[in-house]
């Protein structure tokens, strides 16, 4: 029970982390159809923005977060606004294609940055735990997901109460209709990159604040997102959620239980699960769990 | 007065669709804009509202102004904002949304408090008011009408745009949309009425146009369009029975022949 328990919240942990990224994807996606594969590029970004504000410039912690999604939510403005914006109209195809080059014109630079380096982003938990009946709890897992909890609600109300946030959704269903009520269409774009991009630094803060620290392949984090939005649907803020649950929690009972009960697996198996659950949930539901059946994949 | 002078629309940069559309909505009236399936009805509305980039078409020629200003480069937002609103054919309302969230996104140019213009809604359209909660998508094809119109309510415009309201609504709905349409003009808002259905708009506007591929071919008060002879036979007489209508141009041809034949 206790290594259960213990799986269960290194799993939401990890699920915090994907759910941001993938409310980010889901979020870009039902406002331009566009699935972005520059995403996990933003959130490296971001992650390296926060460490330099805290570490470098020794700023405090929060004020750098807030500074690093910032300056991610400005990058995803700046790449929409310079390279998708024009391509509006063009085949998904090519903008998918569009968001691949993107990527690695946002990531070389960083990974020359980051180099062979390993960064910290300055958390403050370090590695302080609770200990609550033998279960370990991490102070930095309780920030993750009371952080992921409360970006997601705020998101929900955001969507729900908002005069912009009903505008985006809006925009979501019929774009021209929305156009036709006088809803800048345009800037919905943006702020759906900007949303995503403050959300994705803020996940790879907490991606790079574990043992491994950030470095150049703090990225694959970013990748491992991709799973939870296909699970979940691409055009599903709930499924965004869900998939980001059921990737992380698969993910971290894998890497407890499978050295045990499936050794032949390999080590590391638990790296490798989340592809796994993404080819059959394609296999049995390409649409995802939560996502409409008309999507045109890319 | 909203008014189009010499309007050209090119769709994909090689589809000349509008060929030199001239026509004006003066203030408090309601005008119709008659014209069988593919003659470009659509198209000038899309005009009008800055629609057109949707679908990759554009203004090649002419203008269209607002009180002198002129309004065919502003963008779809800023032609809302100025009071001019559509409601796009077929309906179009947000299917998984409530009636009211509908209405909300109606709302989006209004600055402030939107409550005074919800209940002004609410008063012209008792339905909505009633089903408030409700998923539109689960709404008749009528009562759908009615929330696509309260939603261009919303933005209190000045000029209401209808493309083909009635279409694929029974009789008794027709009526009543009609005397909505009255309704709202009473209230101050003058519109511009797409129909296929003639009877119905020259019923209550005050001047038609005829549009045929791309070029009014003709305009009149409405009172002289019911008693035109063409008009009458073409757009009036046959459209009870829901036959494909001749084009305008074969009448006269039909009318010669007639003529030749007797
Ligand atoms: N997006 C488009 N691209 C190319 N041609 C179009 C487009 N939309 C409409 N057309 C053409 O323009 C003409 C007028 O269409 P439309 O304005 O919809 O007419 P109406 O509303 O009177 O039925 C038709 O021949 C139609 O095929
Ligand atoms: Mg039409």
């Amino acid at each position: 029970m206790t290594t259960f328990l213990q799986a269960t919240i290194a799993g939401l942990s990890l699920a915090s982390i994907y759910a941001l990224l993938a409310l980010g994807f889901v979020i870009i996606y039902k406002a331009m159809q566009v699935v972005s594969f520059a995403h996990p590029a933003v959130m490296l970004f971001g992650a390296y923005m926060v460490s330099w504000f805290a570490v470098d410039l020794g700023m405090g912690f929060i004020l750098s977060v807030v500074l690093g999604a910032v300056a991610a939510a400005s990058l995803g403005w700046l790449s929409e606004r310079v390279t998708i914006r024009p391509m509006i109209g063009k085949p998904l195809f090519a903008i998918a294609i569009l968001t691949i080059g993107l990527d690695i014109v946002i990531r070389t630079p960083i990974n020359n940055l980051i180099g062979l380096d390993i960064r910290t982003v300055g958390s403050p938990w370090g590695f302080n735990a609770w200990n609550i009946n033998g279960v370990t709890v991490p102070y930095r897992s309780v920030a993750m997901i009371a952080t992921a909890l409360v970006i997601t609600v705020l998101l929900f109300l955001f969507f729900r109460y908002t005069r912009v946030g009903l505008a985006m959704r809006a925009t979501a269903i019929d774009q021209e209709v929305a156009l036709a009520q006088g809803i800048n269409v345009g800037r919905i774009f943006s702020l759906a990159w900007m949303m995503a991009g403050a959300m994705a630094a803020v996940a790879g803060m907490f991606a790079a604040s574990d043992l491994a620290g950030l470095s150049q392949s703090t990225y694959i984090v970013g990748i491992k997102a991709l799973p939870a939005i296909v699970v979940g649907g691409l055009d599903s803020i709930n499924g965004a959620v869900i998939g980001a649950l059921v990737i992380g929690l698969i993910e971290a009972y894998t890497a407890t239980y499978q050295s045990s009960y499936a050794p032949w697996l390999g080590g590391n198996f638990s790296q490798v699960v989340p592809y796994v659950v993404l080819l059959a949930v394609l296999l049995i539901r390409p649409y995802g769990l939560f996502g409409s059946p008309e999507i045109e994949r890319v | 007065m909203l008014e189009l002078a010499n309007v050209e629309v090119v769709y994909h940069d090689v589809i000349l669709v509008l060929r030199g559309v001239s026509f004006k909505v003066p203030d408090g009236q309601i005008v119709a804009l008659l014209g069988a399936n593919g003659a470009g009805k659509t198209t000038v509305l899309r005009a009008i509202s800055g629609l057109l980039d949707v679908h990759n078409g554009d203004i090649t020629k002419g203008e269209i102004t607002l009180d002198g200003d002129a309004i065919h480069k502003s963008s779809a937002a800023s032609i809302v904002g100025r009071g001019v609103t559509q409601v796009l054919e077929g309906r179009r309302v947000f299917g998984e949304f409530t009636v009211e969230e509908n209405l909300r996104v109606g709302a989006h140019t209004a600055k402030g408090d939107m409550s005074g213009q919800m209940d002004r809604v609410y008063e012209l359209f008792p339905i909505l008011a009633e089903r408030r909660k409700s998923t539109a998508g689960y709404l008749s094809g009528g009562e759908q009408q009615m929330l696509a119109m309260g939603r261009a309510m919303m933005s209190n415009p000045r000029y209401l745009i209808l493309d083909e309201p009635s279409l694929g609504l029974a009789p008794i709905l027709v009526q009543k949309i009609r005397d909505l349409i009255v309704d709202i003009n009473k209230q101050g808002t003058s519109i511009l009425l797409v129909e296929q259905n003639a009877t119905m708009a020259l019923s209550i506007a005050q001047h038609g146009y005829i549009m045929e591929t791309g070029k009014i071919v003709m305009d009149k008060p409405a009172a002289e369009l019911m008693k035109d002879e063409d008009v009458q036979e073409f757009y009036l007489g046959l459209h009870a029975g829901g036959e494909e209508r001749k084009s305008f141009r074969d009448v006269k041809h039909y009318k010669r022949r007639k003529r030749w034949l007797s």
